[in-house]
This record gives structure tokens, C-alpha cells and sequence, in this order.
């Protein structure tokens, strides 16, 4: 059940994709969520879904695991959907008692679903694809000018490799501890939302404690492996560029470029 | 009440590229009362296998019946089941979360849907099985020594009085004090009730003294299901998958090839004392 939360794992398989630099992947994904913003018509998401198919099949993970954490977001993606679908003010389509359903509102819903499912696709595809270890290195690279600015840089992206490191940790002890109490009789999945959030405590509160006792453990290690901050701390890996990074700089710009051009200025 | 395996498959991760087999064709039969050592290494597939007796996992393929009852059936009740195969997981002491240790006691038996005299009547029964001290009733179970709170956790389990208990590593991360403690409580506990037991370990030295069986897995297969003396004769092959057999069997057999007559099928501590003490005499 829970195994099939996706966001923030790493899918390991050899591919193109897997290969690139970090930042080549995080200015790819920023970029790529800035296009979704941009667009404007049909074409414009039909360039966006051709790059991000394109992406999928360079990256050799299996298109079934990307949308198994869709199930996830489908709730607030139905919400948006209603929501725009419902609310949208313009000519009047169909009358449901209070509620109109306008020409505006279904091209409006239409497209925050569609934006709403690709920018999903998109970051999962990113962290599909790269380790945690790498990501955080690649954000903290591309950071640093901040760093002028007493930005923690070196801080915050230890925290973020950190928190992501220990998302499935948790997500597996959540398991553990659910089926244990499923083993004693404990009920998650009936009753009215009251006894759901009751049936809760059983769950949340050994979660907690492990977190802790978690967090705990890996400060006395970090501690013990003398770590005092980034200040003049060298990397194993330091991350250099190689020439395929540079022709995916040069994909995602003609990407933007025909996004602008075609999404937004030319058949508006 | 014998719970049976009927060509069990278990593919884990399935539709991905993680995907791998963690059991493979696995029958049992386990009758009434028996008391068992479920043997393995980490990753054999021994966890996975018992939480298919209580229905947590769903087989892949093959039944699991219990009763004769298939317990993936549609509307087969798993919560009444969940009660009568009672499973105590790996550190269960992870699972505390009550104010105190009576509280989490009476966790299962009220989510059996008894009344909430019925339920504190059975706490406090498993709670003495278990050997816990009045004193610490109402502890916080967070405050106990890691010993107390296994107890705890294992009196939770208890409380719903089931007809199979089944203890995933019961004595991981205790010190041998404990180890013993806990093992010689399982056993007792298997005398005065009759209950199946169903002991997961890693280590033969662990169930051997204990145990009327021992079950063997390898690689998510069945490897040896037998009595202890029988499943020891192969023990050039337990050690190739990683195991081994008592010392006991190691002296016994060693002591046979230096010259003396022993019977090399003694299996449990006090028998190899018997053994080497008609030898001596």
C-alpha cells in the first residue's frame, strides 16, 4: 500500500538519463515546470508531452512506476479539477442548480490537470533518476553563489539529503509498525473519520518515537565521524561536466525555445 | 486449527525492475500444538512466510488455509483470524504507544470487540504469563528496561489468546540473560497452554533445545522440515546456506570420530551431557 508512493525514490537502472549531472537534471526540471506555466494552447502541451515522453523512454523506467505515484495526488487532482471546472466564470454551459459548468472552465480544468500530472511526471522523473546523495550534492552546487549572501547552503542541503534519505526508512517502518498493530486487531481502512484519526495513534505515535530514536543515532554517528558544518569540507565526487551534459543544456534551451515560441506567442 | 501452505509463491516488488521471488513454492502443513523453529537466513524469506499464516500478505500465487478455510477468500474474516494466529513481530517492543503498559496490553484484546472488563481480565492474564511485576503496570512502557518492554509487547499479542503464536526473532538485541528468559518463557508457555508455537530464529542454538521441529528456509524455498536430530544429520549443508548446527552436534560428532561411542544424534545440551557421561562411567 504505502510502497506505492514514488515521489522522492530512486528507480536504479542504467540510462542516459541516470547518467547526467544533477544540475543538468534540476535546471531541466525547474525548466520544465517554468514551460508548464508558460504554455498557452494545445500545442504547447503537446511539445511538453512529447519532451517529457521523450525523457521517459531515455530514462528506462517503466512508465507504470512513474504513474503508480499519481495515485497519491489523484484526490487533490480531481479537487483542482472540480474546482475549476465549477468556478470558472464565462459563458455558461451546462446549469446544475447553482452550479454552472462554462466554456472557460472546462478548457481551464482541462489544462491545470494536464499541467498538475506533467509537473508530477516531471519531478518524480528527476528523482527517479538520481540518488539523493547526488541531488542534494547538484542543489548545493548550483546554491553556492548564495552562500555570498549567509545563505547555509552547505546546512540546508545536508538537511534536505538527509530528510530524503530517510523517506523510505520511514515509509518501510510505517509498514512494519502498521502491520504489527494489524496483528493485534487494529483497523486503519473502516469506520467514520473520527475513528480513522484514532485509529491513527497506534500508528503515529512509534513512528515518532523510531524518527527520533532515528535522528538521534545519526547525530552521535555524524558527531563521532567528527562532522562540524561545510566549512572547508572537499568532496569525494566533485561534480564536473561532461559533454552530454552540455547537449542536454542545449535540448532543454530549444525546448524552451519552441515552448515560447509555439505555446505562447504564435497561435495564442 | 492446523494451518496449511498449499504451493505458495511470493513475488516481491512485482511489475518492476526490483522484482525478485522471496518465497518459491512453499507447502506446510502445521498441525496442533506443535512446537516449531522456523530457521533461515536474513532474506530467506522467513518473515515473509509468516506473514502469509496471518493474511498481512497476500500470496502471489497457492493458498494458505486455515481450518480449511482459504484465508484470502472474499469475505473471509481476517481481524477473527488476525486473533487466533497471534504474530509477534521482529523488536515488537517498537510498537508500544500507550500511556501505559496495562493500556497497550489491552490494545488487542478491545479491538477483538470485548467488553472492557473481559479485555483488562486478559491483560492482565498475559501480562502474568509473560512474568511482568504488578509495580510496573502502569509504567510508562517507554520507561522499561528493553527486556520488560519485549515482555510487554509479547503479553499484547497474548492478550487476544491465540491458538498459534508466532515470534519473529523474539530475542534480538537482548543480551543472554534476556535471550534465555525470553526462550525459557515461550517454552513454559507452550507446556502450560498447548498452543502452536512457532519460533523464527537465525540461530540453531536458539531453538534447538526447545523445539519438536525445525523448518529450514533458503532462498524462499523449503530446505529441511523435520525433527531437530533429523534436520542436524545435514549439517555439511546447513553450513554451505550460511547456518549451522548446535556446537553440541559439532562435540558429539567429533568425539564419535576420536574413537568414543557416543550417540552423535544428541541434539540438546543435557542430552550430549548424558550421552558423554555413560561413556565415562
Amino acid at each position: 500500500m504505502l510502497r506505492d508512493i514514488t515521489l522522492g525514490q530512486y528507480y536504479r537502472t542504467e540510462s542516459v538519463i541516470h547518467k547526467l549531472d544533477p544540475r543538468v537534471k534540476l535546471v531541466a526540471t525547474f525548466a520544465f515546470i517554468v514551460s508548464l506555466f508558460l504554455v498557452k494552447n494545445f500545442i504547447g502541451y503537446v511539445i511538453a508531452f512529447l519532451f517529457l515522453a521523450l525523457c521517459v523512454k531515455l530514462s528506462n523506467v517503466p512508465p507504470r512506476f512513474i504513474f503508480r505515484g499519481m495515485k497519491a495526488i489523484f484526490f487533490l487532482l480531481i479537487l483542482t479539477m472540480v474546482f475549476n471546472l465549477f468556478l470558472t466564470p464565462g459563458d455558461p454551459l451546462v446549469t446544475v442548480w447553482k452550479f454552472k459548468i462554462t466554456k472557460e472552465g472546462i478548457r481551464l480544468a482541462f489544462m491545470m490537470g494536464i499541467r498538475l500530472v506533467f509537473l508530477i511526471t516531471g519531478s518524480s522523473l528527476m528523482t527517479l533518476t538520481t540518488t539523493p546523495n547526488n541531488l542534494t550534492d547538484g542543489l548545493e552546487s548550483l546554491l553556492k553563489p548564495l552562500k555570498k549572501v549567509h545563505v547555509p547552503v552547505h546546512e540546508i542541503s545536508m538537511m534536505m539529503s538527509i530528510a530524503l534519505r530517510f523517506i523510505p526508512i520511514l515509509m518501510e517502518e510505517t509498514d512494519k509498525i502498521m502491520k504489527a498493530q494489524m496483528a493485534r486487531g487494529a483497523d486503519f481502512e473502516s469506520g467514520s473519520l473520527m475513528t480513522r484519526a484514532r485509529s491513527l495513534v497506534p500508528l503515529l505515535v512509534p513512528l515518532f518515537i523510531s524518527a527520533f530514536r532515528r535522528a538521534n543515532d545519526l547525530a552521535m554517528a555524524m558527531e563521532s565521524r567528527c562532522y562540524r558544518g561545510g566549512e572547508g569540507r572537499t568532496k569525494m565526487k566533485p561534480l564536473i561536466y561532461q559533454s552530454h551534459d552540455y547537449i542536454a543544456y542545449i535540448a532543454i534551451l530549444a525546448y524552451l525555445v519552441l515552448i515560447v515560441v509555439f505555446g505562447r506567442i504564435l497561435f495564442v | 486449527m492446523a494451518i496449511l501452505l498449499n504451493h505458495v509463491n511470493y513475488i516481491y516488488d512485482e511489475d518492476t525492475a526490483m522484482a525478485h521471488p522471496a518465497l518459491i513454492d512453499v507447502s506446510l502443513n502445521i498441525p496442533d500444538g506443535q512446537f516449531i523453529g522456523l530457521i533461515g537466513h536474513t532474506g530467506s524469506g522467513k518473515s515473509t512466510l509468516i506473514q502469509h499464516m496471518n493474511g498481512l500478505v497476500k500470496p502471489t500465487s497457492g493458498q494458505v488455509l486455515f481450518d480449511g478455510e482459504d484465508i484470502n477468500e472474499k469475505g473471509y474474516d481476517k481481524k477473527a483470524l488476525r486473533a487466533k494466529v497471534g504474530l509477534v513481530f521482529q523488536y515488537p517492543e517498537h510498537q508500544l504507544f500507550e500511556t501505559d503498559c496495562f493500556k497497550d496490553v489491552c490494545f488487542g484484546p478491545k479491538n477483538q470487540g470485548l467488553p472492557k472488563k473481559e479485555a483488562e481480565l486478559r491483560a492482565y492474564e498475559a501480562l502474568k504469563q509473560v512474568g511482568f511485576d504488578d509495580e510496573y503496570f502502569y509504567q510508562s512502557p517507554f520507561d522499561l528496561s528493553g527486556g520488560q518492554k519485549r515482555r510487554v509487547a509479547i503479553a499484547g499479542v497474548l492478550a487476544m489468546r491465540p491458538q498459534v503464536l508466532i515470534l519473529d526473532e523474539p530475542t534480538a538485541g537482548l543480551d543472554p540473560k534476556g535471550r534465555e528468559d525470553i526462550l525459557g518463557l515461550i517454552s513454559r508457555l507452550h507446556k502450560e497452554t498447548g498452543i502452536t508455537i512457532i519460533l523464527v530464529s537465525h540461530s540453531m542454538e536458539d531453538v534447538a533445545d526447545y523445539v519438536q521441529r525445525i523448518i529450514v528456509m533458503n532462498s524462499g524455498r523449503v530446505q529441511f522440515d523435520g525433527e531437530p536430530r533429523q534436520v542436524f544429520a545435514h549439517y555439511r549443508e546447513l553450513e554451505e546456506i550460511g547456518l549451522a548446527a548446535p556446537q553440541v552436534t559439532y562435540v558429539m560428532k567429533e568425539l564419535k570420530e576420536a574413537g568414543f561411542d557416543v550417540d552423535e544424534n544428541a541434539t540438546t545440551l543435557e542430552e550430549a551431557k548424558n550421552e558423554i557421561l555413560r561413556v565415562f562411567k
